[in-house]
């Protein structure tokens, strides 16, 4: 089998130049660990399961647009979208129920704790958790849905015109 | 009251947009414009006068709190307003691409007259 | 705190004239771009942190699905002719709605002094019945949560309604092995177009 042609190498013809791919291989890291924090620390600072969902949503956008659709599918591949978005819509609603073990219906049943720590609210910080990631996987598989869409209607385009 | 009805121009301008052009990415671009105008304009009523953001840190005194905050409902309705506009975006995307393929034109004159 | 948010209002008024009427699609979307980013600043002066961060990152999603998808198939938007009908009409009721909002405004409580007869319970009891610091947060998932499961089922849906939309080729066609995979990108023909895409 051929060797697979080097994805991430300034010298590969798709994706931007190589100063783009330069910055872009230090920021990535950094945004992604910061829509993390978002996500996280939802409870505590303005921020929650949205606003943080959609900056790691950002994270891979830029990096597909940095280098190329091959390696950002190979890092988040379309199946793994597919299976966390249906898996994170399906906890949001089973999360609650399990609240029937304890004898509630629908409400915030773990245990308090204390206000401003990390490890407090209840289930606040799991809702957030299930949130983010969904919300992650949506908007990049729907922007990697119309991006390939658009790029197959051009070409189509282009030979017709032919 | 300055503030609300400058708020209403900038939906009517977005509402205009929609109608009275021709090309689908304008039409897109007019709904975007509407959605922005109408988060900002929930979030307007909710402003109090020297206020602080809803949100309680270390040592805050409390009474103040809950009298210098800003009203927290309007927020919470319009963050998950702004995340939805994003996913009916995609889809109206999504119907102007098919559109493209089909009359192999963004301009809705010209796939009116192609229809018939 | 009003002269400056004026201001900010009328900058983008003049923002969303430029991106109705000018002829490049590409000025017309960087135009829109620049209203979401005032209107977070707008959001920021107006007390609101988590609804900036939230209207930063969308605004710059919508910018560049917008110039993927559409803006690189086809740049420019010339119309040949007005549809007289539409922009007269649209004119007048436009002109009629702004005068009734005009003096439906004045009943709005006065800029500055909310009403806020709910709030006063939320800002008041949330931090020590829920245990969060944030009072947006815990009215989202704690106090009206079930509002955010209509969220999530809403965006859910458009997500799921965009895929079925792009969907290659329609239902008459498919095989009969077409209905055992499992995910919404992997259907047998949107996979073998998307393999002989990649070389």
């Amino acid at each position: 089998m051929a060797t697979k042609p080097d994805l991430v190498s300034s010298e590969s013809p798709k994706g931007m130049t190589q100063i783009v791919k330069t910055v872009v291989r230090f920021v990535m890291g950094i945004i992604f660990m910061f829509g993390c924090y978002i996500i996280v620390y939802g409870h505590l600072t303005p921020g929650g399961g949205f606003a943080g969902g959609v900056i790691l949503a950002c994270a891979y956008v830029i990096l597909t647009l940095a280098f190329g659709k091959e390696l950002s599918l190979g890092k988040m591949s379309d199946m793994a979208c597919s299976i966390l978005d249906n898996t994170c819509a399906l906890l949001f609603v089973l999360v609650p129920l399990g609240g029937l073990f304890f004898g509630y219906f629908f409400l915030n049943y773990l245990g308090k704790g204390q206000l401003f720590h990390l490890f407090s609210a209840g289930t606040i910080p799991i809702y957030n958790i299930i949130i983010g990631l969904k919300v992650t996987s949506s908007l990049f598989a729907i922007f990697m849905a119309l991006s390939i869409f658009g790029r197959f209607i051009s070409k189509l385009v282009d030979e017709e015109e032919e | 009251m300055i503030l609300y009805f400058l708020t209403l121009v900038i939906f009517v301008m977005g509402v205009y947009c929609l109608i009275a052009k021709k090309n689908i990415v304008k039409k897109i671009v007019g709904l975007v414009i509407t959605d922005y105008a109408i988060n900002l304009f929930i979030i307007l009523i909710g402003y109090r006068e020297g206020g602080i953001a809803p949100i309680l840190f270390k040592g805050m005194d409390r009474a103040e709190f809950t009298n210098r905050a800003v009203d927290p409902l309007p927020q919470a309705l319009v963050l998950t307003s702004i995340v939805i506009g994003l996913g009916v975006l995609a889809l109206q995307v999504a119907l102007c691409l098919r559109l493209y393929e089909k009359y192999k034109t963004f301009d809705m004159g010209d796939i009116n007259r192609l229809k018939g | 705190m009003e002269p400056f948010l004026t201001i900010l209002l009328i900058f983008m008024i003049i923002g969303s004239i430029i991106a109705i009427e000018t002829k490049n699609l590409l000025s017309s979307v960087i135009s829109c771009g620049v209203i979401g980013f005032s209107v977070s600043i707008a959001f920021l002066m107006l007390g609101a942190p988590d609804i900036a961060i939230t209207q930063v990152v969308v605004a710059i999603l919508i910018l560049v699905i917008l110039i993927r998808a559409t803006i690189t198939i086809d740049n420019t938007s010339i119309e040949a002719h007005w549809d007289t009908f539409a922009v007269v009409s649209s004119l007048i009721f436009f002109g009629l709605f702004l005068v009734f909002a005009f003096l439906a405004v004045q009943d709005l409580p006065r800029f500055g002094e909310p009403l806020m007869r709910v709030s006063k319970e939320y800002l008041a009891t949330g931090p020590e019945k829920t245990g969060a610091a944030n009072v947006v947060t815990s009215i989202i998932l704690d106090f009206r949560g079930y509002d955010t499961l209509g969220e999530a089922t809403v965006l859910f849906t458009s997500i799921v309604g965009a895929f079925v939309i792009l969907r290659r080729r329609g239902r008459k066609r498919r095989t009969e092995e077409d209905t055992e995979k499992v995910g919404i990108l992997m259907d047998k023909e949107i996979r073998e177009d998307f393999e002989e895409f990649r070389e």
